[in-house]
């Protein structure tokens, strides 16, 4: 069987479990959804060769709805799950899923050392510029002007823009996509999984619940209007300059990803335990 | 890979796939968008998703019994593929709200016929070719079809009062 005939016998379908997503009707992470199960047949890969990790928050829920495998961990730590996963088994294809609060606050940290590690995984953040499961909180991606309950009068404080840092912490791939465009997005998908290193996808998900405002998004979004860079301090000034609804890829880096060898450990246990010994 | 942006039709196999892979897709997301109801306690709305994705299923089967030995469901997968936005039956999900009414459902099944209907005019006025030029006619006739047959639907549920989605246990932030 060639590799085109393996390719073709994976189906956008064969990647969804049988437990039904309970996001509000209208969310944008059913469309993302849709991405990872289309960008996974069109790489043709195994469910069993994939992994997708996740945080806590409602885009952490994806590992459940695919049928690959999975880890649901803590909350701003599916990066850290991930990295050691690929480190161990560099084999399998690691996708990581979150969203602006899981990945930008509380994982906030793991995602600067990540970017600057460079291990070859996929991680996408689901940014609808606010905590959905936890009822409306502003996120760092929160627009300083958003009055609600919980902030009276908005937060006043910049929002948190994660490509840049990204850019500068050294992700080696770097993209923004908009959830209503599944077959854009899967595409996007499939070039940063194949593309060496850590690669790092925004998607714009509307939260249709607490920001019904963000349906305006799909009007807003346009296509970049030039091709990817690899040139770091070009990406920079293109990055730091958009409308933020600026979509594609932008940012193509050539930096080695990061593998330490594995399973040649000649340390015995014991001369461990006589080193530390108190 | 590169999305593409609408199939090219050179062949009838071309157009039977494209066609069997619209009826598809629109089946596929009817019966999110019931399972979506389903999950948020809008009974009467999935219901009305169920009975749109059965009749889509009834369409889809008809054309690959009218497909014949042309392998469609293979053929699809090569090559009926949508770049921006999705394939023109599928009912826009971020158009979905918990307390959407069949009135809101069948707008999204009109939008996605009349998209269908486009898509297919669109091959009769581009082709050379008489064998698919006449399929895509018959296209023609079972969209339109189908537009008439929603029109009429929508006699039976007469657009909602602007207040539809209010909630009166609405999912507010905490406070």
């Amino acid at each position: 069987m060639s590799t085109l005939d393996v390719r073709a016998a994976y189906k956008p379908s064969d990647y969804k479990s049988d437990v039904k997503p309970i996001w509000c009707p209208g969310c944008g992470d059913y469309h993302v959804l849709m991405s990872f199960t289309r960008a996974f047949a069109e790489l043709g890969l195994p469910p069993e060769q994939i992994v997708v990790v996740s945080g806590i928050g409602c885009s952490s829920r994806i590992p459940a709805y695919t049928n690959c495998y999975g880890f649901h961990g803590v909350h701003g730590r599916s990066l850290a799950v991930a990295a050691g996963l690929k480190i161990t088994r560099p084999d399998l294809t690691v996708v990581v899923a979150s969203g602006d609060g899981d990945g930008y606050s509380i994982g906030g940290n793991h995602f600067l050392h990540a970017c600057r590690r460079n291990i070859d995984m996929t991680y996408v953040v689901m940014d609808n510029h606010i905590y959905g499961m936890t009822k409306g909180q502003p996120s760092p991606t929160t627009e300083p002007e958003f009055d609600t309950a919980l902030s009276p009068g908005g937060t006043g404080l910049r929002p948190f823009h994660p490509l840049v840092i990204a850019l500068a912490s050294g992700a080696n791939f770097i993209a923004r996509c908009f959830s209503g465009e599944p077959n854009e997005t899967a595409s996007v998908l499939v070039e940063a999984i194949r593309h060496p290193g850590f690669s790092f996808i925004e998607i714009l998900s509307p939260c249709v619940t607490y920001r019904p405002d963000e349906k305006e998004w799909k009007n807003l979004v346009h296509p970049a209007p030039v091709a990817a860079t690899s040139d770091p301090a070009k990406a920079a000034r293109r990055i730091m300059t958009d409308d933020g609804f600026n979509l594609g890829i932008l940012y193509r880096g050539d930096r080695k990803p990061y593998q330490p060898a594995i399973g040649q450990a000649s340390v015995d246990p014991s001369e461990l335990e006589r080193e530390f010994e108190l | 890979m590169k999305a593409p942006g609408v199939p090219k039709i050179a062949s009838l196999a071309d157009l039977f796939a494209v066609a069997y892979q619209i009826e598809a897709d629109a089946v596929e997301r009817y019966d999110l968008l019931a399972d979506q109801m389903d999950t948020h306690n809008n009974p009467e709305l999935a219901v009305v998703f169920r009975d749109l994705s059965r009749a889509e299923a009834i369409h889809r089967d008809e054309i690959r019994r009218l497909a014949g030995d042309i392998d469609v469901i293979a053929h699809a997968r090569r090559m009926a593929k949508w770049g921006r936005g999705e394939s023109p039956e599928q009912a826009d999900i971020g158009a979905a709200h918990y307390m959407m009414t069949p009135w809101h459902a069948l707008q999204l099944a009109l939008a996605g016929e009349q998209r269908a209907l486009a898509f297919f005019q669109s091959i009769v006025g581009a082709t050379k070719d008489p064998e698919i030029k006449k399929m895509a006619e018959e296209f023609v006739e079972e969209e339109a079809e189908h537009v008439n047959l929603v029109h009429r639907l929508l006699r039976r549920y007469p657009e909602p009062p602007e207040s539809w989605s209010q909630d009166p246990d609405p999912a507010i932030s905490q406070e």
